[in-house]
C-alpha cells in the first residue's frame, strides 16, 4: 500500500528530533479519528497515552484553514490538577512544532472574566473536569459553543466511571453527542477487566466505541517487605515496619509511601520522622491538608527536592510529579487494580519495571497482600461491575438541560438511554425524575405554583426563573463531602474560676477535619493531625480549635477508623482460598503459617465456600466470631442486623466489632448453649430474610442511611449545599435532612429520592448488595465450632474491641445508660 | 409520685413542680399541666415545608400533617380542656394561606369542645380569626408565666419555647442528639414540636442567662423520656 504517511511532515520531524518513533497505537488512534470513530485506548502507564489521545486533534488543527471554528477538542479529567498538568505537557509539542493551537484550562479556579471570554472566543482545546463540563452543557449558549466540537478526550476513564461522577459525565456525553453529532470520543484507560463496558460508555449504549489495546510493558517487581519486628495480630498502624520503610527510603531516590486513610498518613509521617536521623526530606500529602501546602509538596517533588512522600489516594491518579523509583504500599491493598495503579507511579516509563513493596499491618493483611501479589502476577483485575445510573444524578442533569435550552421529554428520554449507565432506565422512572425536578415529585400536589420547571408554548420544559438557574449552578456536581471543619491552633484558658472556658483563636490554620470525627472528641483528647499531636480544645462556630502538646505526648483518640475502601470481592475470594489450602501456606512467612496451623489445631479452618462461626465464653460474656471476608462495610451492616435478631432471641447482645475479615458479637446470654439446645439456629440467624423487615427497621434510624439520603438530596437538588460561612447562622435555622428523611419515609416511602438512597445503600456505606451475595453463598454451609477459649484467628478480630466504636446499642439504651450514670453518682 | 394518667405510662415522665404548677413532660414534646387540664405545645412551625418551597427548596409537603398527627396523639392521650400553643405555631405569615384544607379540618377538630390559645411568637406575630382559638401575647397560670420567648429577667417562674432545645450525649463511642426539655425549679424551656423544626444545643450561649443554677435535660428518646445530668451534655 502506498498510503501517504499518516503523520504530517512537521510531526514526523518532531518525533525524530526527540529520538522517538511514533507508536502503533498512536497511529491506530489517528486512523480511527480520521474515520470519525470513537475509540477506547487501554494501555499501561508510560505508554504515551496522553499524546496518543491528543495527536489526532493536533494534526487536524494544523491541517485546517486559517478560519477558527470554535472549540475543537474537549478534554475531561477526574482531577483539576491533572488537567493543569496535561495543559503544561501539551505546550511542549505545540511550541516545538510551532503549531498555532490554543490550549486553555477551565476549572473552579478560572476567573469569571476568563470564563466569559472562553464562551465568546473558545480555545481550540479546552481542558476541564466533569463538573465544569456539566456547567458548560447547561449554559444557555451551549448549542453554539459545542456546535463545531470534533473530539472529546476522557482521561483516566476507568477511574471516572465507577462513581456518580461517571453517571453525570455519561449524561453530559450523551448531550454532547446530540449537540455535536460529528463528534467522536477517545477514552484513555488503565487495564480493565471488561473493556466492553467502557466502550459502551464512551460510544453510547447502542454504538460502542472501538478498542485499541497496548500490551504490557515491563513486569513490575513487587515484594512483601520482610520486617525485622514481629507482624502484629491486629491493628492498622504498621508501627512494626517503620524502621524497614525508612531503610528503603534511604536506599532509593524518591519513594512514594501510599496509605489508605488520612489518619494512617498522619501516623506514618510522624513515625518516619521520629526515626529520621539523617533528616531526609520526607513530606506529607493528603486531601485534608491546606491546598497551598499540598501545592508546595507537589512542586518540591517535581523539582526533585524530596526523598519520600507519605500520601493517600490523592496521588493515586496519573499525575507525573517526579522521578519516583519506589512505591511502598502500607496496609492491605484492598483491590488488585488499585494496587496496579499505585505501583505504576514508580518508574513512569514503559520499558523499566516498576518497583514496589507491600507492607501489611497485621497477619490478615499479609494474607491479603499475598493474594494481591498473585493477582498482579496474573494481571487479574477486580474492576467493579458497571454502574446503574443514579436517579439523583439524573435529576441534576434534567435540571441542567432545562437551564440551557429546555427539553422535550420524549427526546431527552431517548438521549438519556444512550448513556450506558442509564441504558435500561424505565420511562416511568424518567418521568418520576422530571416530576421530582419540577415540583418535588410528591403524591400531594401542592407545589404546582412553586414549580421549578414549566412547559412553554413550544412544548419544551424550561427552568421557570433565574433563581432556579442560579440554584442549579451553585449545586452542580456529585461530590458531597462530609461537612469539614477547619482546624486552627488556638489556646484554651479558664476565664474565671467556674466560668466558661475561653477559646482564643487566631492561630495558624492547619487543614480540615470531618465534622463527625470532631464530634467524637471532647476537650483534652489528643490526636494526630498535620504531622503533630494536637490537643482538642473545642469547636468554635465552624472551626476546631486545638493546641500543641508537649513532645512525646501519645495520641489518645484512635487514629484509624478502618480502611476507606473495603476489601474487594475478588481479593476476598483469593484470601479465603489461601486459608483453605495449607499447600499455599509455604509462601507465607513462618509466623503467619504457624498462626494458621495453630488455628487448625485449636479450632478449624473453613473449607472453600464455608462460613466458619466460632463461639466461646470470655470474661463473663459470650462471643460469636464469624469470618465472611466481605469487607468492613458489609460486616457492619451484618452486625447491626445480627444484634437485632439476637435481641429477639433474648440473648441480650451487648455489641459487636468488625474488620474487613470478620465480625465478633457478644452477648450476656450463652449462644453456644442456645445452639446446642436447638433454641438458636445459625442457619436462621444468618438467613437471607434478614434483608427484609429487619433491614427496613434498622434503615429507619441508621445514621449511615441518613447520611446517604443527605447526599442524594444535595445531588438531586432538593436542598442546597452548605457553603462555608453559612454554618454560622446556626443549626436551628438550617433545615436538617434527617428530619426530612423521617417525614418522607413515613409519608411517601417510594419517593424517587428514597429510591436513590436505597440504591446507594446497596453498594455504598451499607454494602447491602455484597451482604446479600454473602448470605446466599454461605446458605446451608455454616460450620459452628464451639470453643473453650479465644481461637488464634479470632484474636485478630477481638483486638478491634477498644479500638473501634462498639455498635449495636439502640438509641434508648445509650440514653438509659447516661441517665443511670447520674443516678449512680447521686446514690454514691 | 406519678400524676400522669394511666394510659400514658411510658410516654409521660414524672411530674415536676414549677412554683405551684405541676408539669408532666410528654414524649411528644408536649407538656401536660394536670391541675389545669391543659396541654402546652411549642414551636409547631406549621407550613415550614411550603415556606421553603416558595423559595425554591421543594421539601416534602407533609410536615404540617406530621406535626398535627403528633399533637393529635397527645390530645387523645390527655383529653385536655385547654390547649396552649406557645408561639411560632405558624412558620411565617403566608402559612395560613398555604395550609391545606385537610390540615385545617384536623386543626378545627382539635379545637372543638376545648379552649384553644395561640400565644404569638416571632414567626407568627399575627394569627387571623380563621385559625380559630384566641390569640394572646402571654398568659399567667397559678403564678407561672407562659410566653413564647424566655425572658432572663422575668420575676415569675416561666414556661417558654422559642429556643428549640436539643441535647447531645455520648456513651461508648456513640453520640446522640435529641430534642429535650430544659428544666430548672423556676423555668421550663420546651422542645419544638414541628416536624421540620431544628434544635439548638442547650450548651449554646443562648441558654446561659436562663439557667444560673443549672438545669436538667429531659431528652425525647424513642420509647420514653430520659433525664440527663447537665454535666453529661456535650456541645455540638
Amino acid at each position: 500500500m502506498d498510503a501517504p504517511s499518516p503523520l504530517p511532515p512537521d510531526f514526523s520531524a518532531w518525533f525524530a528530533s526527540r529520538g522517538w518513533s511514533v507508536r502503533a497505537h498512536q497511529l491506530a488512534l489517528l486512523e480511527e479519528a480520521r474515520a470519525g470513530c470513537s475509540t477506547l485506548l487501554v494501555a499501561p502507564t508510560g505508554a504515551g497515552k496522553t499524546l496518543a489521545g491528543f495527536l489526532p486533534s493536533l494534526v487536524e488543527l494544523t491541517q485546517r484553514g486559517t478560519e477558527r471554528d470554535g472549540l475543537h477538542t474537549l478534554y475531561v479529567s477526574p482531577l483539576k490538577a491533572l488537567a493543569v498538568d496535561i495543559a503544561r505537557n501539551l505546550e511542549t509539542p505545540i511550541r516545538e512544532m510551532g503549531l498555532s493551537v490554543k490550549v486553555e484550562t477551565r476549572t473552579g479556579d478560572t476567573s469569571p472574566a476568563k470564563r466569559a471570554r472562553q464562551i465568546e472566543r473558545p480555545p481550540d482545546i479546552l481542558l476541564t473536569t466533569p463538573e465544569q463540563l456539566a456547567l458548560l452543557v447547561s449554559h444557555r449558549d451551549a448549542k453554539p459553543f459545542f456546535a463545531g466540537l470534533r473530539r472529546v478526550v476522557l482521561d483516566e476513564l476507568h477511574a471516572l466511571v465507577t462513581s456518580k461522577r461517571g453517571d453525570l459525565l455519561s449524561l453530559d456525553l450523551a448531550r454532547l453527542r446530540a449537540l455535536a453529532p460529528q463528534m467522536s470520543a477517545v477514552g484513555l484507560s488503565a487495564t480493565v477487566r471488561e473493556p466492553a463496558d467502557l466502550q459502551a460508555y464512551l460510544g453510547g449504549a447502542e454504538t460502542p466505541s472501538g478498542l485499541v489495546t497496548v500490551k504490557g510493558g515491563a513486569k513490575a517487581e513487587i515484594g512483601i517487605m520482610a520486617t525485622s519486628r514481629r507482624l502484629p495480630l491486629a491493628g492498622h498502624i504498621t508501627a512494626h515496619a517503620v524502621g524497614d520503610i525508612y531503610a528503603a527510603i534511604q536506599a532509593h531516590k524518591l519513594t512514594l509511601v501510599f496509605v489508605n486513610t488520612r489518619m494512617q498518613a498522619e501516623f506514618m509521617f510522624q513515625a518516619l520522622w521520629s526515626v529520621n536521623e539523617e533528616t531526609l526530606p520526607i513530606a506529607l500529602h493528603h486531601g485534608s491538608l491546606d491546598a497551598g501546602q499540598r501545592r508546595k509538596v507537589e512542586a518540591a517533588m517535581a523539582a526533585g527536592k524530596l526523598k519520600a512522600v507519605v500520601c493517600t489516594a490523592t496521588l493515586d491518579l496519573g499525575i507525573d510529579w517526579g522521578d519516583v523509583d519506589l512505591v511502598v504500599n502500607v496496609g492491605a491493598p484492598k483491590g488488585a487494580s488499585r494496587l496496579m495503579q499505585r505501583i505504576g507511579r514508580s518508574n513512569h516509563r514503559m520499558d523499566e519495571p516498576s518497583q514496589a513493596l507491600l507492607v501489611p499491618s497485621n497477619r490478615f493483611e499479609l494474607l491479603e497482600c499475598r493474594a494481591a501479589l498473585d493477582a498482579v502476577a496474573e494481571a487479574a483485575q477486580d474492576t467493579p461491575p458497571p454502574r446503574i445510573g443514579a436517579l439523583d444524578v439524573l435529576a441534576q442533569h434534567v435540571l441542567g438541560v432545562a437551564c440551557s435550552d429546555g427539553f422535550d421529554p420524549d427526546a431527552l428520554y431517548e438521549e438519556v438511554l444512550t448513556a450506558s449507565p442509564y441504558a435500561d432506565l424505565a420511562r416511568a422512572d424518567f418521568d418520576a425524575v422530571v416530576d421530582f425536578v419540577a415540583t418535588g415529585g410528591y403524591a400531594l400536589k401542592s407545589y404546582e405554583r412553586f414549580a421549578k420547571l414549566r412547559q412553554s408554548k413550544d412544548g419544551l420544559y424550561r427552568a421557570s426563573n433565574a433563581r432556579v438557574i442560579q440554584q442549579y449552578r451553585m449545586n452542580v456536581g456529585t461530590i458531597v463531602e462530609s461537612t469539614m471543619l477547619k482546624v486552627r491552633l488556638g489556646r484554651s484558658r479558664p476565664a474565671r474560676p467556674g466560668g466558661q472556658k475561653m477559646l482564643s483563636r487566631g492561630g495558624r490554620m492547619l487543614g480540615e477535619l470531618e465534622e463527625y470525627f470532631a464530634e467524637t472528641m471532647t476537650t483534652g483528647d489528643t490526636f494526630i493531625f498535620a504531622g503533630e499531636v494536637l490537643r482538642f480544645e473545642g469547636i468554635v462556630e465552624n472551626e476546631v480549635v486545638c493546641s500543641r502538646t508537649a513532645a512525646g505526648t501519645d495520641p489518645k483518640i484512635p487514629s484509624y477508623n478502618g480502611g476507606k475502601f473495603p476489601l474487594s470481592t475478588f481479593l476476598a475470594a483469593r484470601v479465603r482460598a489461601i486459608l483453605a489450602s495449607p499447600k499455599e501456606w509455604t509462601k507465607l512467612p513462618d509466623e503467619v503459617s504457624s498462626w494458621l496451623h495453630a488455628q487448625r489445631l485449636k479450632s478449624r479452618l473453613p473449607k472453600p465456600g464455608e462460613l466458619l462461626v466460632e463461639s466461646f465464653p470470655r470474661a463473663g460474656r459470650f462471643f460469636l466470631v464469624a469470618y465472611p471476608f466481605e469487607g468492613r462495610l458489609a460486616h457492619q451492616t451484618l452486625g447491626m442486623l445480627l444484634t437485632r435478631r439476637l435481641e429477639r432471641a433474648r440473648l441480650k447482645p451487648l455489641g459487636f466489632v468488625c474488620n474487613d475479615y470478620g465480625i465478633a458479637v457478644w452477648t450476656l446470654g450463652d449462644m453456644a448453649a442456645a445452639i446446642a439446645r436447638g433454641s438458636l439456629s445459625l442457619d436462621e440467624l444468618f438467613s437471607q430474610d434478614m434483608l427484609g423487615d429487619d433491614l427496613e427497621e434498622w434503615l429507619a434510624e441508621s445514621a449511615l442511611m441518613k447520611r446517604t439520603f443527605r447526599s442524594c438530596a444535595v445531588i438531586g437538588g432538593l436542598i442546597e449545599r452548605r457553603f462555608p460561612g453559612q454554618e454560622k447562622s446556626g443549626r436551628q435555622v438550617t433545615i436538617s435532612t434527617d428530619l426530612v428523611y423521617d417525614v418522607l419515609r413515613r409519608h411517601q416511602p417510594d419517593h424517587v429520592l428514597l429510591r436513590a438512597a436505597r440504591a446507594d445503600a446497596a453498594t455504598g456505606l451499607l454494602d447491602i448488595g455484597r451482604l446479600g451475595q454473602m448470605l446466599t453463598r454461605i446458605s446451608g454451609r455454616i460450620v459452628h465450632q464451639p470453643l473453650a477459649h479465644v481461637s488464634p484467628l479470632s484474636v485478630s478480630v477481638m483486638l478491634e474491641i477498644g479500638r473501634e466504636a462498639v455498635h449495636g446499642e439502640a438509641a434508648d439504651e445509650i440514653l438509659a445508660e447516661a441517665e443511670a450514670q447520674m443516678l449512680e453518682e447521686a446514690m454514691a | 409520685m406519678t400524676l400522669a394518667a394511666k394510659d400514658t405510662a411510658g410516654v409521660a415522665s414524672e411530674a415536676f413542680m414549677l412554683g405551684r404548677l405541676a408539669l408532666v413532660p410528654d414524649l411528644s414534646g408536649a407538656l401536660y399541666l394536670p391541675d389545669e387540664r391543659t396541654l402546652v405545645v411549642a414551636d409547631l412551625h406549621l407550613e415550614k415545608g411550603s415556606a421553603y418551597a416558595a423559595r425554591g427548596v421543594l421539601l416534602p409537603p407533609y410536615d404540617s400533617a406530621a406535626t398535627l398527627r403528633l399533637l393529635g396523639a397527645a390530645i387523645l392521650r390527655y383529653q385536655p380542656a385547654r390547649v396552649i400553643a406557645l408561639g411560632d405555631s405558624f412558620h411565617d405569615r403566608g402559612a395560613e394561606a398555604r395550609i391545606d384544607e385537610s390540615c385545617l379540618a384536623t386543626l378545627r377538630a382539635f379545637q372543638a369542645g376545648r379552649d384553644w390559645l395561640w400565644i404569638s411568637g416571632n414567626h407568627d406575630p399575627m394569627i387571623s380569626a380563621a385559625m380559630g382559638g384566641t390569640v394572646l401575647d402571654d398568659l399567667d397560670l397559678r403564678g407561672v408565666r407562659l410566653r413564647h420567648e424566655p425572658s432572663p429577667a422575668g420575676a415569675l417562674p416561666e414556661i417558654a419555647g422559642h429556643l428549640h432545645p436539643a441535647a447531645k450525649v455520648r456513651m461508648r463511642g456513640r453520640a446522640l442528639r435529641r430534642r429535650c426539655f430544659a428544666l430548672s425549679p423556676s423555668r421550663c424551656v420546651m422542645p419544638a414540636m414541628g416536624a421540620y423544626a431544628g434544635g439548638l444545643n442547650v450548651r449554646d450561649a443562648a441558654f446561659r442567662p436562663l439557667f444560673g443554677l443549672g438545669f436538667s435535660a429531659h431528652l425525647l428518646g424513642d420509647g420514653r423520656l430520659f433525664r440527663i445530668d447537665q454535666r453529661l451534655l456535650l456541645p455540638d
